[in-house]
């Protein structure tokens, strides 16, 4: 009855093609919302406004450092929920020329019984410094295991960049670890079973 | 029942005696001791002033209307239905108000994005539900958790001045420098609001981000979290103390020094008696939120720790479970949160108290080599 | 409009198929129905019972906001309360009212015989009791119902959920179907079973908003199908979209979901505008101040909600420019929205005004939506924002917009068309004692709470400082009296379909719109034939 009427209306229009359309949309629009996290990666890339830092800087010129003005990058530390390692830059802060590439270490350790393997995730503020740090080569590239016990002091080389907006003198680099969960293979005989406990 | 008998006491009680006294009837924005909260204080008012011009301007016309064109007056209706030039006259004009509007919007905006040149850095991270400070270039840090007594929560006792906005650390900052503080959060996010500062900020897990303030005035400020966070979200207060510059220079130097004294502590004897006493203090600030008062907790999610196995039986599990956590619950490690004495005074007094009368206690030393060699 | 000259034959045609068939008996009439109006009470009743039960929870937070202290809930039933609040009012209550309406009034208004796609109508109201179903069982699971606000901001909903979280996402996920099936029969409706004659530009302005409605549903309910699911994804099969241990960004939960739901307020207002557009001319015997400009401003406003989302998120930590755009993208949105409320004040000038409830309702909507629509400008001032976000006076812009925008619109609606719906004329009397004690009750519980948020009371929180004590009680009064007020609506609602003097085809005098010109009761088969208009 539905077409007939449109019939009468003089537009000849069908229901059919109108549910097609919208269905279209709508599971474009469902893609689209999945699509906003690549989408904000890139977007956030070009622009640097999370403060996540890049991954591997690889310049192809021999960029030569700015002597005229430096910058003081203050390195932090924290872990995530439940990560028992001690994590800390080994210097709180260093002055850099722009330009020239830096080299910092980050202490960490693991003073459980069991060997884990944990991941540090950057963020630097303020973001709009992003754009013009660079790491040529970072702990947070990879996941870092640590035996038992073990203590491990990891790379950082960073550059900053020239185009470094003159305002800008002071960047301050956040690695928050996260425990990437505990290796089973080393563990089952010296694991301490309390997780099966209800209290907690 | 008792516990409804008493709840139902207080509320009564609560409702014979209202808090009429010690609340007041603010009706606007704080201008603030900054000089970012006083530019934001006068763009609310300029904002508010003009809303109220419109207001006064449009309903004036429509309460006319309603007063002199009623039918019961005998109004004829008029049959005009479009007027082009007021219409695009009332769409320009509230456009012109905008950009006036926004001109001292953006200026104060991007004051207040310059974090540079601070003097004084300080790290502010959330945890559900307290907020540790971290004096970057000063290399010590603590937690502020609340401070205000259960018992007044629950109206068992007559509410202080400051109820829920008291903490028992709160940050010191010098007075007339500039303070840049960088914010995240160790599990959900969380916002740090300091009204009289014009500061709020979120508090994001695994992402820094920065904000400023100078205050000029010293004081106590008080704000709180801003961002749902779960439970405790309403009792995570945020307490500033603005100090002259020697006083902070003299705290920060006493707050080192008592950094050390810790340490020395742990290596004390301590006798059952007094980790007790330390233990039930720490239990309130730390624990007693979920795992309640009384050790009761609030099962599922906080399971009782009166009579459980974890503080009644093996001692190196409930070690293990308080320095380390429980990973996939609400349970955090506390291990950096509380110092070597403090772990060793909450365990013992989980041990004992309630009547866990397990007779065991442990040492700070002993939780201090158990950090270490584990 | 020029929505006159109809051949009533349409009507006479009606009464004689009804003979042939009339709606089927018992409960099979309700369950298996394809009628647009059995459908359309169906979505008002059921609206109306999820108002209740979300009202009911908002008496639960008043009650335990009315003096300081934990009184009657306890922190973690407070915070699933302000969920279940949030998300049955706006899920619940009012975007099932507004497609209550639509199924209801949008054929009548465009001469159609019923919705274009009837079977689909059926399911896609059915879907909504089953979702509610799931929803409100959370609340009886281990670890309680969702309680990370209704805006569920991951990690606090992801990692640091409760069980039911999984349930909340299905419950969510059903409800979207429903809406987004809801507005492709809408879409397909207004486009393809429009009388003939009747060209876009003479629509119904309650037509036009819930085209542009339908739209927004289209483009943003596939949004919060995707966001959730990304949820159920890092909950259950170890992704991290938002958990940063993995790389991923909380933030970008933010962003999708306020693409979502900033367009989501809008469907929640939109309907209401239209409906407005109707009621104020009608009784000010005047017709519509610049229809044209209506619909224009309806669409620049569609348009503007998404690019302004971030406003929800001024202190996150936004780079200085994305700042900027979102605010002035945010402040440009009362240019059209003011030229709505110029519109309709312009209409009542000079009109011939009487304040039957329906009228009653819809000046109230005008004055208090605009107070809503000024302390959304004032938010919409970033570095003022620093100060309001997350206070109560965020929480009193929105129940300024929502309660006197949204839910008065549905009241004078219902009022506007229930003779038509029931054939009866509601008590008068009754309504105005409703509109006025809804009026003073919602704005005793609604206005003080711009003062607590300047004050600095944070919202969604079950205790507060002393000094937030006297307004919170005096709102708390306001919330009680405007909860109970809704109970009289119940009443007035049931007297008029029982009885009541008899309504004629046109109760009215200023009117307009083919609604009215079929019987009151409107007969079970309306438009058979369509009607011409010219």
């Amino acid at each position: 009855m539905a077409d007939q009427q449109a019939n009468k209306a003089g537009a000849p229009r069908s229901n059919t093609r109108v549910v097609g359309w919208c269905m279209a949309s709508v599971v474009g629009m469902f893609a689209f919302g999945f699509a906003m996290v690549p989408l904000y990666d890139v977007f956030c890339e070009i622009t640097g406004i999370n403060g996540k830092t890049g991954g591997r800087y690889e310049s192809t010129e021999v960029a030569e450092a700015d002597m005229s003005r430096t910058v003081k990058v203050q390195f932090l530390a924290s872990n995530g929920p439940g990560m028992t390692w001690k994590f800390r830059p080994v210097v709180r802060s260093v002055d850099v020329h722009p330009g020239e590439p830096t080299t910092v270490n980050f202490y960490a350790e693991n003073p459980t019984t069991e060997a884990m393997v944990g991941q540090a995730v950057p963020s630097l503020a303020p973001s709009e410094g992003t754009l013009y740090f660079h790491k040529t080569e970072c702990f947070c590239f990879n996941q870092q295991p640590l035996e038992a016990g073990e203590s491990t002091e990891m790379p950082l080389i960073f550059i900053v960049d020239k185009d470094l907006p003159k305002h800008i003198t002071k960047l301050t680099l956040s690695y928050t670890l996260y425990d990437q969960g505990k290796q089973p293979a080393v563990t089952q005989t010296s694991r301490k079973d309390t997780t099966t406990n209800d209290n907690g | 029942m008792r516990v409804h008998a008493q709840r139902a006491g207080a509320l009564l009680g609560g409702l014979m005696f209202p808090a009429w006294s010690m609340a007041d009837w603010t009706l606007n924005m704080t201008p603030g001791v900054t000089g970012t909260s006083n530019e934001i204080f006068s763009l609310h008012m300029t904002i508010l002033w003009i809303c109220v011009v419109i207001g006064v301007v449009v309903f004036g016309v429509m309460f006319w209307s309603i007063f002199a064109h009623r039918k019961s007056q005998g109004a004829k209706p008029a049959n005009f239905h479009e007027n082009t030039l007021v219409e695009i006259l009332w769409t320009i004009i509230p456009f012109v108000i905008l950009v006036v509007m926004a001109i001292p919007a953006t200026a104060t905006l991007v004051d207040m994005y310059d974090t540079t040149e601070s003097e004084v850095d300080i790290k502010v991270t959330g945890y559900q539900w307290k907020w540790q400070y971290e004096y970057i270039n000063e290399d010590f840090g603590y937690f502020s958790n609340l401070s205000t007594p259960r018992d007044q929560i629950e109206n068992r006792q007559a509410k202080g001045e400051n109820y829920l906005l008291e903490v028992d650390n709160p940050l010191v900052i010098p007075v007339g420098k500039k303070v840049r503080f960088l914010l995240t959060a160790n599990d959900v996010i969380h916002s740090w609001w300091v009204p009289d500062f014009g500061v709020k900020k979120d508090a994001i897990p695994g992402f820094i981000n920065e904000t400023w303030t100078r205050v000029d005035k010293p004081g106590i400020y008080r704000g709180q979290c801003t961002e749902l966070c779960g439970k405790d979200h309403g009792f995570m207060p945020v307490v500033v103390e603005a100090v002259p510059e020697e006083e902070y220079n003299a705290w920060v130097a006493e707050k080192k020094e008592a950094a050390e004294r810790e340490r020395q502590l742990t290596q004390k004897d301590w006798t059952m008696a007094e980790l007790m006493e330390r233990g039930e203090k720490a239990y309130q600030t730390a624990c007693a939120a979920c795992h309640q008062p009384d050790g009761s907790g609030a099962p599922p999610a906080f399971p009782a720790l009166k009579g459980s196995p974890i503080a009644t039986q093996d001692m190196a599990a409930h070690i293990d479970i308080v320095v380390n956590g429980k990973a996939g619950t609400s349970m955090q490690a506390f291990g950096n949160q509380l110092s070597e004495v403090d772990l060793a005074a909450v365990i013992t007094y989980e041990r004992n108290a309630w009547g866990n009368n397990t007779g065991e206690m442990v040492t700070p030393k002993e939780i201090f080599d158990y950090k270490n060699q584990q | 409009m020029a929505v006159t000259g109809v051949f009533m034959s349409a009507v006479a045609d009606t009464h004689a198929q009804d003979h042939h068939h009339g709606p089927a008996k018992g409960i099979s009439r309700w369950l298996l129905t394809t009628n647009h109006k059995d459908i359309g009470t169906m979505y008002l009743i059921f609206s109306f019972a999820m108002f209740l039960l979300g009202g009911t929870m908002a008496m639960v937070i008043r009650a335990e906001l009315f003096q300081p202290g934990l009184q009657i809930v306890q922190p973690e039933f407070f915070n699933q309360m302000t969920t279940m609040h949030g998300l049955i009012m706006v899920f619940g209550a009012v975007m099932p009212a507004f497609v209550g309406l639509a199924n209801w009034m949008i054929p009548l208004m465009i001469g159609a015989p019923d919705m274009a796609l009837p079977r689909m109508n059926n399911w896609s109201f059915w879907l909504l009791p089953c979702a509610f179903l799931i929803l409100v069982s959370t609340l009886f699971m281990e670890g309680g119902a969702p309680n990370f606000g209704w805006t569920f901001y991951a990690p606090l909903s992801t990692t640091y959920g409760p069980p039911s979280t999984t349930f909340f996402i299905f419950a969510v996920h059903i409800m979207g179907i429903s809406s987004i099936m809801g507005a492709i029969n809408v879409i397909a409706t207004i486009l393809n079973l429009r009388a003939p004659g009747m060209t876009l530009m003479k629509m119904p302005l309650f037509v036009w908003t819930w085209l542009i409605t339908a739209f927004l549903l289209i483009a943003v309910m596939p949004v919060l199908a995707g966001v959730v699911t990304m949820m159920l994804m890092d909950i259950n099969f170890g992704t991290s979209f938002f958990d940063a241990s993995g790389g991923g960004d909380p933030v970008l939960f933010q962003h999708v979901f306020w693409f979502f739901g900033h367009p989501e307020v809008y469907i929640m207002i939109l309907p209401a505008f239209g409906a407005v557009s109707h009621i104020i001319p009608a009784f000010s015997r005047k017709p519509l101040f610049g229809y044209a400009s209506m619909v224009y401003a309806v669409g620049a406003i569609a348009l503007l909600s998404f690019v302004v989302w971030a406003h929800h998120m001024f202190t996150v930590g936004i780079p200085i420019v994305g700042q900027l755009f979102f605010m002035y993208a945010t402040m440009l949105i009362a240019v059209p929205t003011g030229v709505k409320v110029f519109n309709w004040v312009a209409t009542m000038f000079r009109g011939s005004l009487t304040f039957e409830a329906p009228m009653l309702f819809a000046v109230a909507f005008v004055i208090l939506f605009t107070i809503g629509g000024f302390s959304g400008l004032m938010l919409a001032i970033a570095p003022a924002d620093f100060q309001y976000h997350d206070t109560y006076f965020v929480v009193a812009h929105f129940h300024y917009v929502l309660v006197p925008g949204a839910i008065f619109g549905i009241f004078a609606s219902a009022y506007f068309w229930l003779p038509k719906w029931t054939g009866h004329m509601y008590d008068e009397t009754l309504a105005k004692t409703h509109f006025w004690l809804s009026f003073i009750g919602m704005n005793l519980a609604f206005f003080p709470m711009h003062f607590l948020g300047l004050a600095g009371m944070p919202r969604r929180i079950p205790d507060y400082a002393l000094q937030f004590a006297d307004f919170n009680m005096v709102s708390s009064v306001g919330a009680f009296m405007f909860g109970a007020t809704q109970l009289l609506f119940l009443l007035i609602v049931i007297k008029c379909i029982k009885g009541g003097k008899k309504a004629a085809a046109q109760p009215w005098d200023g009117a307009e719109g083919l609604e009215w010109t079929v019987p009151s009761p409107a007969p079970y088969h309306t438009f058979a034939t369509p009607p011409e208009v010219k």
